[in-house]
């Protein structure tokens, strides 16, 4: 087998050093009658070739996003990754490393923690961010578990703007507890979550871009939370968003979440992403996860370490702030190298292709007859309510080979009145030809006999 | 092509320092912040202007305050920083607990295919029948090694499968009125995430002795159990190195009291294709892909921790899982109506470890995946015989699984701690072994080096760690303490870390 090194004689070689005749006698302590008697029923060892046919054929049965019109986004987003990305992130010392805990031979890993810090800490306007988290959702049922133990209160409120797969992790984290309240689904963003705020609060957790891409008003919202002596979470699944929308941070939210996916990371059938954590400097000690400080060596020269882990479960174990034991390191290095690549000029312009091919396909879009666009505002995703179940609407077009988008529905089954709805995303990959075909097609599908 | 038209500040206290007496290859890099600019970028992209009629008042006024770096000053700062670490591909990595084994680029290849890569989680199920099919054979493979029913594949990491499983155990006591029961049995030579992930879901956790042997003690098990015990975490083989012998026993001891087993699989890679946890009478043992299966560790994550379950926690899965039909596979997203206990992650986990970790499966095959395992065994052997003379292994009178333990009673007066053998390693160009875990013995140093290495390897690593054991009792303490003085920084301050925390660049 090509990864195992040893020839027969070396085995042997080995077992007579040990002082025995074979690797079963390594086995001894286990009871007979537990151990497998007959080779496990499994395929034998295949060479590379054959595995690359396997699967290469599982691969050509999906559908890929440049095999033709694409408009999905509800929290994964299908943008450009700069080929030298790749290349690096592959790299032996960044792919093949562990966890960063003996410092002086991890100075790479460490620093790029430190700088991944700083570039989301300045993203999101807050004083510090963690070193990731396994992605969006499970950031967000963090947060809100960490703003429990800040706040010593119970009640919290999830705007019904939630991308619906976040509303149920944080239900599952929290057991569905009575201190959760869940505000209906909420396309048009006008939901009123201000005045549910009192003074058993401990947070309110709102999207923005939300679900449904209406942008959200984070100063009122956090005026009115901190009012009550609430904080305000806000999350945020499209991060490329804020470069040109503002900052959280910058209008009073307390803990900022997020998904990293949309820099460095494909779209890769829903992970490895990289979960977004940021917050103020008073509650760090409350945060969860890993967190990279500065320091020096002995000799003065800085240098950086794994710190305040006195948080964390390998230390603190049942008292820790929560059971997480990794980040995304790998998904934040992608993200780091991409968001230094683009910096702020290159980020800024980024987000406005984004924005502006949004609004030429709301543009085209709400001239379609049958179809309706839902918001007011948005950065580059957006609802549109047809006049056909959605989800028929979305499946007729994908045999059209166009991926129109998400029927809400799909997410959000068994309600009547999100059965028409479909949110769409536009990226700096979305072409005019994209959006033509797609005006095209939906406009047959909408008025045609296809659907009933 | 749009060029940058202003260069880069060369005020003197933003270049590295010269005459520093770094070393030729390994130059200190300057933080992104203090090479950047703001008006450098390595994307070309046109800059087009967009109104604020769709952005409401929202547009940001707040500066971004991120540096560019143009591609070749991007590549350039990324690889002078990767030169400081350490990798497996550059050497031994005997990480005791964490399967620092080989990670084979096949598996790279594999995940990056577009037809894996460039799919989206919510396209149409119709659109991602080779993406389910992923899943699915995956989850036959796990199923088969584990002799299982059931697996849960969404959890991002072994800590977040620990969590999986001990909410498919609340649900089931739920399920069946044994709602009260809030202990948990926890072995003291644990991983920190066992009790914390009890902690998480409510649980008081009472820990267990182990036997002078290094295993955990059946009738301390025994008499811990109550009408109140939820479940029982056991990993196995446990963190010194040992299969439970009695693991049978405390699978039915706790079983009769009304509890479930949940396993840590932390360590399966000893075992895989020899014993199946299944036969052990667990209920749940969550596996971590980034060790057993190869994926990277990438210096700290992703990781993905899929947890096969017995068939009486089987119901309580969480969602999405992936069914077969008539039609082709489906995917089951929500638990409406039925028993699930929810939903772990938006989407479906970790599928870039999950094609890498099924790559890697399809290469070794059933026979090869078993032969890993006993080499794995092999070597931790080998290695445990190559050091015993020097080395107090305090269970060395038996053979141990893929880890070898010492604690640190070798360097008894020698005003040398593991700490300092540690950081003596790195200068002779090794990664340490894990130190001070587990708990349960003092000053412990686990080496765990995996199937993947060598017997020269083997042996080059033995003859250093001797090398180092003799030195340390021959009194030569100042090669230990000042330790390590070759890598790239001397030891770092932790302390003044924690107390002052600087967790960002500022200006």
């Amino acid at each position: 087998m090509r990864y195992l090194p040893h020839s027969e004689a070396e085995r042997k070689k080995m077992l007579d050093v040990i002082g025995i005749d074979s690797v079963d006698e390594l086995f001894a302590t286990v009871p007979k009658e537990l151990k497998l008697r007959e080779p496990i029923d499994l395929p034998p060892t295949s060479p590379e070739f054959e595995v690359e046919a396997h699967m290469g054929a599982l691969a050509a049965k999906n559908r890929t996003g440049s095999d033709g019109p694409f408009f999905i986004g509800a929290g994964a987003y299908r943008h450009h990754v700069p080929a030298s990305v790749d290349h690096l992130i592959q790299r032996s010392e960044w792919l093949t490393a562990y966890t960063p805990y003996q410092p002086e031979i991890s100075q790479g890993t460490l620093q790029m923690l430190f700088e991944f810090q700083t570039q989301v800490a300045h993203l999101t306007g807050m004083e510090v961010a963690n070193a990731s988290m396994y992605d969006g959702s499970t950031s967000a049922a963090e947060a809100i578990l960490m703003a429990r133990r800040q706040t010593r209160r119970k009640k919290i409120l999830l705007s019904g703007g939630l991308h619906p797969q976040y509303r149920d992790v944080i239900k599952t984290y929290l057991s569905a507890d009575e201190g959760l309240v869940c505000f209906d689904a909420d396309p048009k963003g006008t939901a009123q979550i201000i005045t549910e705020i009192d003074n058993d609060t401990a947070a309110i957790l709102v999207q923005t871009p939300d679900f449904y891409g209406n942008l959200h008003d984070i100063k009122a919202l956090a005026d009115a939370a901190h009012e009550k002596g609430a904080l305000l979470i806000v999350v945020v699944t499209e991060i490329i968003a804020l470069g040109l929308i503002e900052a959280p941070g910058a209008l009073g939210a307390d803990i900022v979440v997020g998904e990293g996916q949309s820099l460095g990371n494909p779209l890769g059938f829903g992970g490895p992403y990289v979960g977004l954590l940021a917050t103020r400097s008073k509650f760090v000690r409350q945060m969860p996860g890993r967190l990279c400080g500065q320091t020096v060596d002995s000799e003065g020269r800085r240098g950086f370490v794994l710190t305040l882990s006195t948080r964390e479960q390998h230390i603190r174990r049942e008292k820790a702030t929560s059971n997480i034991c990794t980040n995304a390191g790998l998904c934040a290095l992608a993200f780091s190298i991409h968001l230094s690549l683009l910096g702020e000029m290159g980020l800024q312009k980024l987000a406005k292709i984004n924005h502006a091919n949004a609004c030429k396909l709301a543009v085209e879009m709400a001239k379609i007859s049958g179809v309706e666009v839902l918001n007011s505002t948005f950065f580059n995703e957006f609802t549109i309510r047809v006049n056909k179940d959605a989800n028929s609407v979305v499946n007729a077009l994908a045999g059209k080979n166009i991926l129109a988008g998400l029927p809400v529905s799909r997410l959000e089954p068994a309600k009547k009145d999100l059965e028409n709805l479909i949110v769409l995303a536009t990226t700096e990959l979305t072409s005019s030809g994209d959006i033509e075909a797609l005006v095209s097609a939906l406009t047959s599908v909408l008025s045609g006999e296809e659907l009933s | 092509m749009s060029m940058n038209s202003v260069g880069r500040s060369t005020k003197s206290d933003q270049v590295a320092p010269s005459g520093s007496g770094d070393c030729s290859l390994l130059p200190a890099e300057p933080l992104l912040f203090e090479i950047g600019s703001t008006e450098h970028s390595g994307v070309d992209l046109p800059d087009i202007e967009v109104d604020d009629k769709r952005l409401g008042n929202f547009r940001r006024q707040t500066p971004l305050e991120l540096p560019g770096l143009s591609e070749p000053e991007n590549m350039r700062h990324y690889v002078r920083l990767s030169r400081l670490n350490y990798s497996i591909d550059a050497g031994l990595y005997p990480l005791g607990s964490c399967t620092m084994k080989h990670n084979p680029r096949l598996n790279e290849k594999m995940a990056r295919l577009p037809g894996f890569a460039d799919v989206h989680p919510l396209q149409p199920v119709s659109t991602v029948q080779g993406a389910l099919g992923v899943i699915s054979e995956l989850a036959h493979w796990l199923m088969t090694l584990t002799n299982t029913s059931a697996v849960a594949m969404s959890p991002k990491a072994g800590a977040h499968g620990e969590m999986c499983g001990m909410m498919a155990i609340k649900a089931a006591h739920a399920a069946s009125g044994q709602g009260h029961r809030n202990i948990v049995l926890v072995p003291e030579s644990a991983h920190g995430t066992n009790p914390a992930t009890a902690a998480f879901l409510g649980y008081k956790v009472v820990p267990i002795p182990a036997k002078s042997d290094g295993t955990v003690d059946v009738s301390a098990v025994e008499e811990a159990l109550s009408a109140d015990v939820a479940a029982i975490m056991l990993t196995n083989p446990n963190t010194c190195g040992l299969f439970e012998p009695d693991v049978k026993k405390i699978a039915d001891a706790v079983h009769k009291a009304g509890g479930y087993f949940y396993c840590d699989g932390a360590n399966f890679n000893a075992i895989m294709g020899v014993i199946r946890p299944g036969d052990l009478g667990i209920d749940a043992m969550h596996i971590n892909l980034h060790k057993t299966f190869s994926t990277p560790h990438g210096g700290g994550g992703p990781g993905a921790g899929p947890v096969v379950l017995s068939d009486a926690l089987a119901p309580f899965a969480p969602v999405p899982f992936v069914q077969k039909s008539n039609e082709g596979f489906v995917v089951e997203e929500h638990g409406d109506g039925n028993s699930s206990f929810g939903r772990l992650c938006a989407f479906h986990g970790q599928m870039g470890m999950f094609t890498r970790a099924l790559t890697y499966m399809l290469s070794h095959g059933g026979d090869g995946l078993t032969q890993a395992a006993k080499d794995a065994v092999l070597n931790a052997n080998y290695l445990k015989a190559r050091l015993q003379e020097e080395f107090s292994m305090p269970y060395g009178d038996q053979p141990c699984m893929h880890e070898t333990l010492s604690d640190d009673s070798f360097l008894e007066g020698t005003g040398v701690t593991t700490l300092d053998f540690a950081k003596a390693m790195i200068d002779e160009g090794y990664h340490p072994m894990t130190m001070y875990f587990p708990l349960v013995v003092h000053g412990a140093m686990l080496i765990e080096p995996t199937e993947s290495e060598s017997l020269y390897a083997l042996d080059a690593f033995a003859q250093t760690m001797l090398d180092l054991a003799k030195s340390a009792k021959a009194g030569d303490v100042e090669r230990f303490v000042n330790a390590p003085t070759k890598a790239p920084l001397r030891r770092l301050d932790e302390t003044g870390a924690a107390r002052n925390p600087v967790l960002k660049w500022s200006k």
